[in-house]
């Protein structure tokens, strides 16, 4: 039997939830409903309007990544990243690929060509993360035409990852050393078709839902989070750059080819209201876009003058038949559209199954916020705030 | 940097606080004693030449057949952009009576709050000092420490076989 000890954290919580006041009320929010954006339960103690208190429970989407990666090879892993973050699986895999790759010693030998390509697919699919996060947020507000429109120009996307890796959300496209295929003939052309009716449209779409004035009065002011509180919980991407932080790991750590890329890091200005609001990590979000256009653009360039096609290039030269790591610990980290994805690897010898790997995911961090900033809310606004910290519960579970 | 950081480490919270360090590979570690953990971690992040103000990640290690545990800290600094390996090592018999016990940093980081109740729920790691340690990703009334390399899976669940 277990120690007493080893209990006291639940009974503790358990006694809370039957102590409450005679004018509180516990309320379960999830974990099926849409504004909870996936099967996440929020348990509130609410005195009427006003939340006193949120706990989190998370675990309903649970499929144990950590412990299938560490009973198969490294090669066979890629896929179960792929759906860590199902939104932008081409990014869970680039992240992953790099850390076995740094392992290996052959991150410096890969081709250009398929870094340009791997940057190229990355930045698409945090668009269509991005489009995701902002279509969702305008519809838990009651704003429906943004969602319609996202979803419109995110199924362009889809099928052109789709055309490159066969499969339309899950691709397992990135290889350890290369690539599954070259991208398919054409390409390149319908991508930049892609980028000139899409510029037009990111206008409209901002047009249409930042300076709407229901908009503003439903997140400017609500769910402000400071620098210090963002950093102290360990939270990444669009959330800590709406506290006005500038950092962004394709900037920090210079990884694949994005030192040579030209792009600005949007951070949050507290324009309608106050630093670090919903409005701002939305607005974060749509300035991305913007930038991932710029610098898909700028790839689309590249990979059609410096590092064409040809016939005689084979993305998979690289692939190891079988990955052999010498026994080491490696914290990988990559900037996701959500924040920061980092793979712990801890490899052993004469195996190429490793000892240990544990995804941390950004979502997982980002959400243990909610309960900061959740206190004291109204009920309303708490879905304002967990829309705008942009969860996908595939990773809050891995 | 990782010697001068180790020195001063040394220096300042006695010779036994640093157990070992490793900078063989990509990324240095230091092995630090578990009673000193919480007072290095509040060092190193307010120390104004390292500020280590990000905890990334906290992995719990488990060494099967050795007896033994480790929990791995990733740190990084914001304004320095620096990053730090930190590491607890701890020899443990497996029995699930006695869980092995490392100090809790949720009062130095609030994202450890989380990291630790993962490491606990998984890992059977059990975390001194922790505000509301119990478990996150399992179902409360599970049995065992899956992530464990000893761990039987059970033969049902409430009635339900999953095997």
């Amino acid at each position: 039997m277990l120690d007493t000890k080893y209990n006291e954290g639940y009974v503790k919580y358990k006694d809370k939830i039957e102590h409450i006041g005679s004018t509180e009320m516990v309320i379960n929010m999830g974990p099926q409903h849409p504004s909870t954006h996936g099967v996440l339960r929020l348990e509130l103690i609410t005195d009427g309007e006003l939340v006193k208190e949120v706990i989190p429970h998370l675990g309903y989407l649970h499929r144990c990544f950590d412990k299938h990666a560490e009973s198969i090879n490294y090669t066979k892993s890629i896929p179960f990243t792929d759906r860590l973050d199902y939104l932008a699986s081409m990014n869970n895999s680039h992240a992953f690929v790099m850390g076995v790759e740094r392992m290996l010693g052959i991150d410096q030998k890969i081709p250009k060509r398929v870094e340009y390509i791997r940057a190229l697919v990355c930045e698409l699919n945090r668009i269509a993360s991005h489009l995701i996060a902002i279509g969702t947020y305008g519809i838990d507000i009651g704003a429906f035409t943004p969602f319609m429109w996202c979803f419109r120009d995110r199924e362009h996307i889809m099928n052109m990852l789709e055309w490159a890796s066969g499969s339309r959300m899950l691709y397992n496209y990135i290889w350890i050393g290369g690539l599954y295929y070259d991208l398919p003939v054409g390409f390149e052309e319908r991508c930049k078709e892609f980028v000139q009716y899409f510029k037009p449209k990111i206008t409209e779409l901002d047009d249409l839902l930042s300076t709407n004035q229901i908009f503003i009065s439903r997140t400017a002011n609500i769910g402000v989070l400071p620098a210090d509180v963002a950093i102290n919980y360990g939270c990444s991407g669009p959330m800590l750059r709406a506290s006005g932080i500038k950092w962004d790991l394709r900037r920090v750590d210079g990884y694949s080819v994005y030192p040579e890329l030209e792009f600005d890091i949007p951070v949050g200005k507290g324009e309608v209201g106050t630093l670090g609001d919903c409005w701002d990590r939305y607005k974060v979000r749509v300035d991305e876009v913007r930038e991932s256009v710029r610098i898909i653009e700028q790839c689309l360039e590249r990979l059609r003058t410096d590092f064409k096609r040809d016939v005689d290039f084979d993305p998979r030269a690289l692939v190891p038949k079988k990955v052999n790591v010498k026994a080491q610990n490696y914290y990988v980290r990559a900037e996701n559209p959500k924040g920061e994805l980092g793979f712990y690897f801890e490899a052993q010898d004469k195996t190429d199954i490793p000892r240990r790997v544990k995804a941390r995911g950004p979502s997982f961090n980002n959400l243990s916020v909610i309960s900061e900033l959740g206190k004291g809310v109204l009920i309303s606004d708490l879905i304002a705030i967990l829309g705008s910290v942009d969860i996908v519960l595939g990773e809050v579970d891995r | 940097m990782i010697e001068k950081l180790i020195q001063e480490i040394k220096d300042t919270f006695g010779e036994a606080s640093v157990v070992g360090s490793d900078s063989s590979g990509l990324q240095p570690s230091i092995s630090i004693d578990a009673a000193d953990l919480r007072a290095v971690c509040a060092w190193l992040r307010d120390h104004p030449s390292y500020y280590f103000d990000f905890l990334a990640n906290i992995t719990a290690v488990d060494y099967y057949p050795e007896d033994r545990f480790a929990v791995v800290y990733h740190l990084a600094s914001i304004p320095f952009q620096q990053q730090l390996t930190l590491r607890v090592e701890i020899a443990h018999d497996r029995s699930l009576e006695h869980l092995p016990e490392v100090p809790s940093v949720a009062s130095i980081w609030r994202t450890a709050d989380w990291h630790e109740r993962e490491a606990f729920d998984l890992m059977g790691i059990f975390f001194t000092g922790h505000p509301d340690l119990r478990r996150i990703l399992l179902p409360d009334d599970w049995k065992g420490f899956p992530l464990r390399k000893d761990y039987q899976d059970p033969e049902e669940y409430h009635g339900i076989p999953i095997k």
